[in-house]
């Protein structure tokens, strides 16, 4: 049964889900990948106002194919998430709960997720065509000149994601493995 | 002589470049139904499910399969009896340029690797060129997702480590490689010749139908055992655990040095997409 979650995420609600925990996520949740990253903490770096409000934000790493006319996106499935290791601890310190992608993280970004309390959703890789259904409004906010890499304000119903790894660290990328390797030794 | 217009060349690109994204190729998708059937895990069985509905939707209504449309690697095979008009290298990229915009295709590429600014219409594409004997030119698109690429590693072996040093250098790249390049994955093996024809052989391994298998039984034999070893490694799709962490190993090889033994592996994700006409 899947948990729905209604964004912003708050940190008490970040805190709450568990690796392995499949979700729904509907609301607003903000779209950056690594070059939109590094002006984000260039900005963090510079003392200057960041571009989206952080504070229980959700950032899906994603740079979608263009919309065809009428459409509000066009696919949309998630991008290599340890491209975005170097940032990721800062935002998370200010404030970011959420972060959707595929792939492992670094030891730097599950500290900050364990110290502030965030969580590390995992969408289906390369099932863009089938996400792209669940955005329902897109809007480029920031950094246009980067084209798929801008960043943009999503609103998403139900789009479906797991917890891969939780506020205490606990990965689903070694315990789903083990799991299933152990039974089949049953 | 025949006469091919470089204009020819430039529809036929732009065609292949749409196609090759939106539609999986028939092998790849048997093999995803196939190993649908043969997953003991739920978790895994669920995933490929809605791997299946994904390219379905993407087929059904022309749209990108991943959003990662790729670097256009465009192989050409090119009779020794044609003669093209025109600036063969140049109608491929407008091929690619045309492809890309009218198909709402990502521009996925930088000009430059360390001062990255996007090129803006996903050229230039990677191309490689055969001379053949005949009067046709056969053009293959496979737009190559980096999610994939990234994990991929070329390694130059001593002959002393021979087929078990192969072997466990392909199987240590995927391993390696766990849920970042979107298993389940195709394996691209190429093994031999210099440090560049072995990553060149790893990449045209991809383009091999899942279903054809390499022609020489020693290597059929190590495909198989491949494959068995990295569906051993418990990975899964997405790397959530279970069986189907690769679709398929292919091995192409070559000649090679009395000195060496280079391997190098190429990954693709599950999206290993490729169309191929003739002109």
């Amino acid at each position: 049964m899947a948990i729905t979650i209604h964004t912003p995420l708050t940190r008490e609600q970040a805190r709450s889900l568990k690796a392995g925990d499949s979700c729904l996520v509907s609301g607003v949740i903000y779209t950056a990948r690594d070059a939109a990253h590094k002006r984000l903490c260039e900005l963090v770096a510079q003392g200057k106002e960041l571009l989206l409000e952080i504070k229980d934000a959700t950032i899906y790493y994603v740079g979608p194919t263009p919309a065809r006319p009428g459409e509000a996106i066009g696919s949309a499935g998630p991008t290599t998430s340890y491209r975005m290791d170097a940032y990721s601890p800062t935002l998370i310190a200010l404030g970011e709960t959420g972060m959707i992608g595929k792939g492992k993280r670094g030891p730097e970004v599950v500290a900050a997720m364990k110290e502030h309390g965030a969580v590390y959703f995992g969408a289906i890789g390369g099932c863009g065509a089938l996400l792209s259904q669940c955005v329902k409004k897109a809007e480029i906010i920031a950094y246009e000149d980067l084209g798929a890499e801008a960043i943009r304000r999503l609103e998403v119903e139900n789009f479906p994601v797991v917890v891969i790894i939780d506020s205490e660290g606990n990965n689903l990328y070694e315990t789903g493995r083990a799991a299933y390797l152990e039974s089949l030794g049953e | 002589m025949r006469e091919i217009a470089a204009q020819q060349i430039t529809d036929t690109v732009r065609r292949l470049c749409i196609q090759a994204n939106c539609h999986l190729p028939r092998d790849v998708r048997e093999r995803i139904t196939a190993s649908h059937a043969g997953e003991p895990w739920p978790q895994a069985r669920e995933i490929l499910e809605r791997i299946v509905e994904n390219y379905e939707i993407a087929d059904g209504n022309d749209r990108p399969i991943c959003q990662d449309t790729g670097m256009a690697c465009v192989f050409l095979k090119v009779g020794q009896e044609v003669h093209i008009n025109g600036d063969v290298a140049e109608a491929i990229h407008e091929g690619v340029r045309q492809g890309y915009s009218q198909g709402y295709l990502r521009k996925s590429v930088v000009g430059d690797p360390l001062n990255r600014v996007n090129t803006g219409d996903n050229t230039p594409a990677m191309i490689y060129y055969d001379l053949v004997p005949g009067d046709q030119v056969e053009i293959t698109v496979a737009p190559k997702g980096f999610g994939s690429e990234n994990m991929s590693q070329i390694k130059m072996l001593r002959p002393s480590d021979g087929v078990e040093g192969v072997k466990d250098f392909v199987v240590k790249v995927v391993e390696e490689a766990g849920p970042n390049p979107c298993p389940p994955i195709v394996v691209g093996v190429g093994i031999g010749g210099t440090f560049d024809k072995a990553a060149y052989l790893a990449k045209k391994a991809l383009m091999r139908p899942l279903d054809q298998r390499h022609p020489h039984p020693f290597y059929q034999d190590l495909e198989a055992e491949l494959l068995e070893r990295i569906n051993a490694l418990g990975i899964g799709p997405q790397g959530f655990g279970g069986k189907t962490t690769a679709l398929a190993v292919n091995i192409e090889t070559c000649p090679t040095h009395i000195a060496g033994l280079p391997v190098a592996v190429n990954i693709n994700c599950h999206v290993t997409r490729h169309q191929t006409e003739v002109l």
